[in-house]
């Protein structure tokens, strides 16, 4: 597929007025927003809805999508991998050729457009790979906007590749020591920070969650993802896959490929990150073992105690080690549209190691949970059926993490 | 009339703003938090009890870090509750809000939580993320258990926002001096003093102001044109200084309530 793809502009399946995704009478999303966050919130509302419909705007994000994001990014028939996993085909949606690497630059130039269009000349955000610290930075750096992030320590520890790069571009980067040092309190941090700062200052939410408009907003920009996949799926295969798979932390490259495909007949399937083992209390799965709750603005599934007190959460991915989850896609597993399933750290690695192998193919760690459960569902069924998985970004910012893992000395070999 | 409004009243009578104060609840630790309380209960005409949270979105560092002592000390809601109850015993006439995050009674169960929080003595609930957009959730029921629903403006409240705010809120306003986080800076004396004259245009709520009151000096320029001066932090960030020993702290946390209610009353 080549740059001339028309994307579907209609907004499908939208919240209600109050940014409330429903699901048989239960309520998720909204906006739990202190007073001083709700004027900012609103405007943001306003200026999205009626940017969705500027032509001028949609001109200008998708030809940043083709010529400066390279979109389409390709489907790929990974054959080897198929093969490994022994059973349906896998197809790849190779979000990790998008610029930067990962699928986050769909979102951040959607947002940074909105920045401009509303006179933002700063912009923060948080991160927990880095990933969607460098899509903010790198927008920043094309609009010539301040740029602030905000990172777990811990974080910065595992992904010190992206904080390298995120300063390159002209970013600040800024430790976040409070809580468990990761992305959860990377949030806090920037919605404090954005408290004090929201005349001047544009929050670049990093995930389809937190409070209305972000989860609709962020996942109107990453809608290309499934809108693509699909077209190319059919082109390529002559048929809609029969499964398709995406890892969740936030649930922003999930819902961007599951959302254009739920009104077909497919199986969606969401991968949480299941660290040592779901029976643990070390995992960050908050669709497959959390319960309701309302954290960072929004109502949806929380990784909390019987007081609701958010509880720590451990994944070998920075990107998915968080403790909630986008509303739409509470709502959809609540509904029952969305199915949920989880790979553990060493399933993970496994997948990453599989991949890489087969398929010339490094994938990061957070989509390497996706490539692990697609693998196992794939090997379920029949050759002639079709399992999409996201491949939602590129592993070269995990190498320090793998070798860790591996134990792996730096002549490359193992110790 | 709710606890409150004879709060303002009685306040009012005596030609001055109330004093209102905020500790977290289980800081540093349980038992020194139950003398704390009383303490600055003497000198508070209204006490917010705060209940910690692990994630406090609107919080500085100061009292983010006394929601982390009290949750590594094991305070558990059950103990925010025993602990207003203790206070209510000895303080009859205080006000007693319980404030914090929405997560903490949505879990609880909003129901549960109401009356749980009746039975200790409280008097209203000050939930910092739930604007008036989500009361849905909770209103009807604190409505229904007769607590106060207090609710925040600030500065980058428009006028539709205020009239939204104040529809909703019962007990009174609380107005956010400064667009930013628990602790900051006060913003201007004038802009404030604006502000909350252009609150009084939409209701007839008592108005209170809190975020950034540090001085007894700055307790006093709030306090001739509100109805309730709002100290947190400077009340906090007495027990981190004096952690060693909770005798001091106390005397600490004592004068700091005098000379900000001694302001009050000049
Ligand atoms: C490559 C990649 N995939 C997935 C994620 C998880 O985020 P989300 O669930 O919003 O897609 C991240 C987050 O950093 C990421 O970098």
């Amino acid at each position: 597929m080549s740059t001339d793809f028309t994307y579907d502009l209609t907004i499908h399946h939208a919240p209600d007025e109050g940014g409330h995704f429903l699901a048989n009478g239960t309520l998720f999303g909204g906006c739990f927003a202190a007073e001083t966050l709700m004027q900012p919130l609103k405007e943001i509302e306003t200026a999205f809805f009626e940017a969705w419909v500027d032509d001028e705007f949609q001109a200008e994000r998708i030809s940043l999508l083709k010529h400066y994001a390279g979109r389409a990014t390709p489907l790929y028939h990974a054959q080897r991998l198929s093969k490994a996993a022994g059973g349906a085909q896998i197809y790849l949606k190779r979000e990790d050729l998008n610029h930067t690497g990962a699928h986050k630059l769909n979102n951040t130039i959607g947002q940074a457009l909105l920045a401009r269009r509303m006179g933002k000349k700063k912009v923060i955000a948080e991160t927990g790979a880095g990933q969607h610290g460098v899509a903010t930075a790198t927008v920043a750096a094309l609009f010539d906007m301040q740029c602030d992030i905000y990172m777990g320590r811990e974080d910065m520890r595992r992904q010190a590749p992206n904080v390298f790069r995120m300063k390159l571009l002209g970013a600040n980067v800024i430790p976040v020591d409070s809580g468990t040092a990761t992305l959860k309190d990377a949030v806090n941090e920037a919605l404090r920070v954005w408290v004090a700062n929201c005349e001047d200052t544009f929050y670049i939410f990093g995930t389809a969650a937190g409070p209305h408009p972000f989860p609709i907003m962020v996942r109107q920009f990453h809608t290309v993802i499934g809108q693509e996949a699909r077209a190319q799926c059919l082109e390529q295969a002559g048929k809609l896959p029969d499964v398709a798979v995406a890892c969740v932390g936030g649930g922003s490259n999930a819902i961007g490929l599951l959302h254009p495909l739920q009104d077909d007949d497919i199986r969606l399937v969401a991968v949480e990150a299941a660290g040592y083992g779901l029976e643990t209390k070390e995992h960050a799965a908050a669709l497959c073992k959390g319960k309701a709750g309302i954290i960072h603005g929004s109502l949806s599934y929380l990784l909390e105690n019987d007081e609701g007190q958010v509880q720590p959460t451990h994944s070998i991915s920075a990107g998915l080690d968080y403790p909630g989850v986008g509303p739409e896609l509470a709502a959809m597993m609540e509904s029952g549209r969305l199915e949920v399933d989880s790979a553990t750290d060493d399933e993970a690695l496994a997948a990453f190691q599989i991949l890489t192998k087969v398929e010339g193919i490094i994938p990061a760690l957070e989509s390497s949970h996706a490539i692990a459960a697609g693998m196992r569902i794939a090997a379920r069924m029949k050759p002639e059926q079709i399992v999409l998985i996201n491949l939602s970004g590129r592993g070269d910012k995990d190498l320090g993490t793998v070798m860790e893992k591996l134990a792996i000395n730096a002549e490359g070999e193992a110790t | 009339m709710s606890r409150l409004s004879d709060v303002f009243s009685r306040c009012k009578s005596e030609h001055r703003a109330a004093l209102v104060s905020y500790l977290t609840a289980g800081d540093p630790d349980i038992k020194t938090s139950e003398t704390l309380l009383n303490t600055l209960a003497e000198q508070s005409d209204i006490l917010e009890i705060g209940m910690p949270f692990s994630d406090p979105m609107a919080d500085g560092p100061v009292i983010q870090a006394a929601s982390e002592r009290a949750l590594a000390a094991g305070t558990h809601i059950q103990d925010v509750f025993r602990l207003t109850t203790q206070v209510r015993q000895q303080h009859p006439d205080l006000g007693i809000i319980l404030m914090g995050y929405a997560n903490i009674p949505f879990v609880l169960g909003f129901e549960n939580f109401a009356k749980q929080a009746v039975e200790a003595g409280a008097d209203a609930v000050l939930l910092v993320d739930i604007p008036p957009e989500e009361g849905h959730i909770c209103d009807a029921i604190f409505q229904q258990y007769g607590l106060d629903r207090i609710l925040l403006l600030s500065p980058t409240s428009t006028e539709e926002r205020i009239q939204l705010v104040c529809k909703h809120a019962s007990g009174f306003i609380y107005y956010v001096s400064l667009n930013g986080i628990t602790g900051a800076d006060m913003g201007e004396m004038t802009t404030i003093q604006q502000q909350v004259s252009n609150i009084r245009v939409h209701t007839d709520l008592p108005v209170c102001v809190g975020f950034g009151v540090k001085t007894a000096k700055q307790a006093q320029e709030v306090g001739t044109f509100s109805d309730g001066v709002v100290v947190g932090s400077h009340f906090v960030s007495t027990i981190p200084q004096h952690i060693a020993d909770s005798e001091i702290m106390n005397q600490a946390l004592k004068q700091a309530s005098l000379s900000i209610k001694e302001a009050l009353l000049a």
